[in-house]
């Protein structure tokens, strides 16, 4: 109060007061403000491609499933919602005789994602996946596999890795080295 | 004994349409108010349970009903229990000396517009809002958890502190109408009402009642982001809902009784008394969503310096001058 710069106590009043009628008139104004309320049912907003909701096992372009069963989204899973039996083909290559994720768990957080190396799980925008009784929210595989590669269009793990199957033999796979004969090697 | 008998029919009908007015508009003015404070903040409100959420009040209050009743097992039952039912009734009987219009003849007797006119009215109004702490502190402290047991002691604190400048903004409005009775002091404002010749008192008045009803900037008890809900954390179904209905039939009391000290009660052109005081407690209680839309929560310190060093003293000389006018 002894401070000489300090203002009357009647200016402090009428900037508290005029501060007042300031927030008072903006809130009056907001009044005749069209919302901005989006209406959620009828209307449904367009969400990014990468949100992260509904999983599903997308197919390489050759319309193969991508999934090699390798076990690495189940481990990465913090919740250990995902479970799969992982068997062969004849000509080698890997796939799951069934794939399990029980959303009844999962708490969406992309983890099985980042964590495969083929691009085959992924998660999509597609958010209204709520269910009255917590059984059904249990997927198969056929309910998670699509035809179509999702995210990632081009990718085909089986034509870049170096292992023998259907989609190439030694040596034939993208970025590929010629197999070395090892008898040319022999001194 | 007929006389009798017809005066005591007529008094429950009056009961009856004032108990079913209030809780009406209670109910409405929560959808009011979620509505209006939905647009001032740029938002829809409430608008999917029947047209523009018309009936969300009864949505909410078969919710209210058909909710579990929770007693947690640490309370102390019988205070628990009765806590919310003090909060409802002193709100609801404050209204009893209110008067509502006109004395109107029905059959060739004078029917008055009020339930009780009584002579000391204004001081009926005063113990039933201090009672109305009860409820709060009590409802806080029988709960048992810090959180209600906190609100509860700042509702204590706020309430009382407050009541002073309440009783004390009304000293001059007694001083010109000359009487504690409602029905009196509306009387005495038939030619303009008081707020013309006493602003400060009726600022002081709306803004200490407004703390009274213990809402927004006054809401320290609830403080949600603070103390969970305050004073009612451990109520739930309808004990819960005594507490809101309380608080929307105080938001109208206070409503009638801002109109009765300063807007001149059911005075008005043209539209009966009934209809005018009506429509100045909606007015009120407009303005008080307004204020709700608008102002941040005040810090505790803040709030009882505002009472006690500003609406205290600033009432105190308010009488001092009105005292010296009545002389003169
Ligand atoms: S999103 Fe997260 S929780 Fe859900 S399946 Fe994938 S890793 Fe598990
Ligand atoms: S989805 Fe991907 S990470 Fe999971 S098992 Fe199949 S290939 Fe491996």
């Amino acid at each position: 109060m002894s401070d000489p710069k300090q203002t009357s106590w009647l200016g402090d009043i009428l900037g508290s007061v005029s501060a007042m009628a300031g927030g008072f008139s903006t809130t009056f104004k907001h009044l005749f403000r069209k919302p901005i309320t989006e209406e959620y049912p009828e209307y449904k907003r367009p969400l990014p491609e990468r949100s992260r909701a509904r999983i599903i096992l997308t197919r390489d372009p050759d319309g193969d499933e991508r999934c090699v069963a390798c076990y690495l989204c189940s481990a990465a899973c913090p919740v250990s919602c995902i479970s799969m039996q992982s068997t062969e083909r004849e000509d080698g290559r890997r796939y799951a005789a069934w794939f399990r994720i029980n959303f009844g768990r999962c708490i969406y957080c992309g983890l099985c994602e980042e964590a495969c190396p083929t691009s085959a799980i992924q998660l999509t925008p597609d958010f209204e996946n709520c269910r009255r009784d917590i059984l059904t929210m249990v997927f198969e595989k056929e309910d998670l596999l699509v035809d179509h590669g999702g995210k990632d269009k081009t990718y085909n793990f089986y034509r870049y890795a170096g292992v023998v199957s259907g989609k190439g033999g030694k040596g034939e796979h993208v970025k590929e080295k010629k197999a070395v004969d090892v008898k040319t090697n022999l001194p | 004994m007929i006389a009798w008998l017809v005066g005591f029919i007529v008094l429950i009908v009056k009961i009856a349409v004032v108990l079913g007015t209030l809780l009406f508009i209670a109910a409405y003015l929560v959808w009011v108010e979620r509505k209006l404070l939905g647009r001032l903040q740029v938002r829809l409100g409430p608008n999917r349970a029947g047209k523009f959420g018309l009936l969300q009040p009864i949505a909410d209050s078969l919710k209210m009903l058909t909710k579990e009743d929770i007693v947690p097992e640490a309370v102390d039952r019988t205070i628990f229990l009765l806590a919310p039912a003090v909060v409802a009734l002193t709100a609801l009987l404050m209204f009893a000396v209110v008067p509502f219009g006109e004395d109107i003849t029905l059959g060739g007797r004078p029917i008055p517009l009020v339930i009780s006119d009584i002579n000391v009215a204004l001081l009926f109004i005063f113990a039933m809002s201090s009672l109305g702490v009860y409820g709060v502190a009590l409802g806080g402290w029988a709960s048992n958890s810090k959180y209600s047991l906190l609100g509860g002691i700042r509702g204590a604190a706020q309430m009382i502190s407050y009541e002073l400048s309440i009783g004390l903004s009304l000293v001059p409005v007694v001083m010109l109408a000359g009487s504690f009775s409602l029905v009196d002091i509306v009387a005495a404002q038939a030619r303009y009402p008081y707020v013309l010749v006493q602003p400060v008192s009726f600022i002081i008045f709306f803004i200490s009642a407004m703390a009274e009803s213990k809402r927004i900037p006054f809401d320290l008890p609830e403080a949600e982001n603070e103390l969970g809900a305050g004073f009612h954390t451990e109520y739930s179904g309808m004990r819960f809902g005594l507490f809101f209905i309380g608080e929307y039939v105080h938001i109208q009391v206070l409503g009638a009784l801002l109109a009765v000290f300063f807007l001149g009660g059911w005075h008005g052109p043209y539209l009966p008394g009934p209809v005018w005081l009506l429509i100045k407690m909606m007015a009120v209680a407009l303005v008080m969503i307004w204020i709700r839309g608008t102002l941040p929560r005040l810090r505790y310190d803040q709030l009882m310096a505002f009472g006690w060093k500003i609406l205290v003293p600033a009432a105190l000389i308010n009488i001092v001058i009105t005292g010296a006018f009545v002389l003169i």
